[in-house]
């Protein structure tokens, strides 16, 4: 028992370390890993809150940059609305409006990033968007120029996003010319523009310049959602190992203006495919 | 320096670090990460349990606003446990001396081993748990020199500024 005691009383200052490295390095796992709540985020109200005032200074910076996006964006979807005005013109059978045929899975929740990250490699992103606007785990977020990320953790106010900049991240992801060749999206964790595209099988022709886009095989993306072009194939051109660079469409160094997709019928795709009786 | 200037300072660090220095970003990847002057700034005494638990929390705070899990935490802790071994190999300073001890009355030389030491073993710890696993390990080496380098020139900028201010 004297044993013991001197034992810790000589070592205290170091048994005291080993604790704190201890508690330190189980939240880095915990916070490493996809599926467990999170004990430490900037999803709560203190830092959410701090990063709402610094993001509403320097918001002002990226004014200009970001009006042009929107605006770009106002272009593209009136050009989609005439057409598909025109279209509606053109047929001529009478249509019944009825909620059966006019069932809408996707939801957009228009956000905005208070706190960009990309330089690390795991980086998250906080948004200003919480459980108060009906966001919950695993929702995807985009904006009009392609995917940034899926939802991780919410508060009642905010919301921590898994950028696709982060080791964990995985999209599936399938080329738009010919939209059976499905692949996993990776990073590396190298550059910020560049990811990864791995699996693709060994028939998927695929060159230089070919478009990335979500597949819409899982129930966080739609389908057709834009990621990226084709800039090189390492490993073989009909390798089942080759790793496709694929440019970001996005500058994820600048990004301010978000939308979270919610998709009404995940619940009912999870159960199904969650369905142990088969 | 008494103790509230230097709470006040370590204050100012903290919000700088999260709401400047995180988001710096230089050439895509670089921060400095200044809040290591906490270990310089905290007094020294030879009862360790609570500049660790300090320590500990300042990191984790640190954590808490740039999403890292616990690798502030961690790193800050580590370089604060062995800082008392690092004070008798760099100044040949014993218990007795630590009541009055303070970095700037000592030379320059004697100051810089023992900063640059602290900066390059915290750097390399941070950045190698940040990554989190055995690849791109070449990329922690060249991102934990660029980084401290980076610290270095503002942590002695710093310090020559307002030592300046104290004399007149």
């Amino acid at each position: 028992m004297h044993q013991l005691i001197y034992f810790l009383r000589k070592y205290r200052f170091f048994l005291f370390f080993l604790l704190l490295e201890t508690i330190a390095l189980s939240l880095v796992i915990n916070n490493n890993s996809f599926h467990r709540s999170k004990f430490v985020s900037s999803a709560n109200n203190i830092t959410g809150g701090f990063y709402n005032k610094t993001s509403s200074i320097s918001d002002y910076f990226q004014l200009d940059i970001e009006n042009a996006e929107l605006a770009e964006e106002n272009a593209a979807l009136r050009n989609r609305m005439e057409q598909l005005l025109h279209t509606l013109d053109s047929v001529s059978e009478f249509r019944v409006i009825d909620t059966t045929q006019y069932y809408q899975q996707y939801i957009y929740i228009s956000g905005r990033i208070q706190k960009n990250q990309y330089s690390r490699t795991n980086n998250f992103l906080t948004i200003n968007l919480g459980a108060r606007d009906s966001i919950d785990k695993e929702m995807a977020v985009v904006n009009s120029k392609g995917v940034i990320g899926i939802t991780e953790k919410v508060s009642s106010n905010y919301a921590r996003v898994q950028s696709i900049l982060n080791s964990k991240s995985s999209i599936s992801a399938k080329l738009k010319k010919d939209k059976n060749q499905l692949g996993n999206l990776k990073w590396d964790g190298k550059d910020y523009n560049i990811v990864q595209l791995l699996g693709l099988p060994r028939q998927a022709d695929i060159q230089k310049g070919d478009t990335i886009i979500t597949s819409g095989n899982s129930a966080i993306f739609p389908g057709g959602i834009p990621i990226g072009t084709a800039i090189d194939v390492q490993g073989g051109e009909t390798s089942v190992n080759r790793v496709v660079n694929v440019k970001l469409f996005n500058d994820m160094s600048s990004l301010k203006n978000i939308y979270v997709i919610k998709n009404f019928d995940k619940i009912e795709i999870r159960q199904l495919e969650s369905n142990p009786d088969e | 320096m008494n103790r509230t200037v230097m709470i006040i300072w370590l204050i100012v660090i903290f919000f700088l670090q999260v709401g400047v220095l995180n988001n710096i970003n230089f050439a895509g990847y670089i921060n400095p990460y200044l809040y290591i002057v906490f270990l310089f700034l905290f007094p020294l005494n030879k009862n360790l349990i609570p500049f660790l638990t300090f320590a500990f929390f300042y990191g984790l705070g640190i954590d808490y606003f740039s999403d890292t899990g616990g690798i502030h935490a961690f790193a800050l802790v580590f370089v604060g446990y062995f800082r008392l071994f690092l004070i008798k190999l760099f100044f040949k300073k014993t218990e007795v001396d630590y009541l009055l001890f303070s970095l700037q009355r000592q030379s320059f030389g004697q100051v810089f081993n023992y900063v640059v030491t602290l900066t390059l073993i915290h750097h390399f710890i941070l950045l190698s748990l940040d990554n989190f696993s055995f690849q791109n390990l070449g990329s922690v080496f060249l991102n934990t020199i660029y980084s401290s380098i980076f610290t270095l020139i503002l942590y002695f900028l710093g310090s020559f500024i307002f030592r300046k201010k104290q004399v007149s």
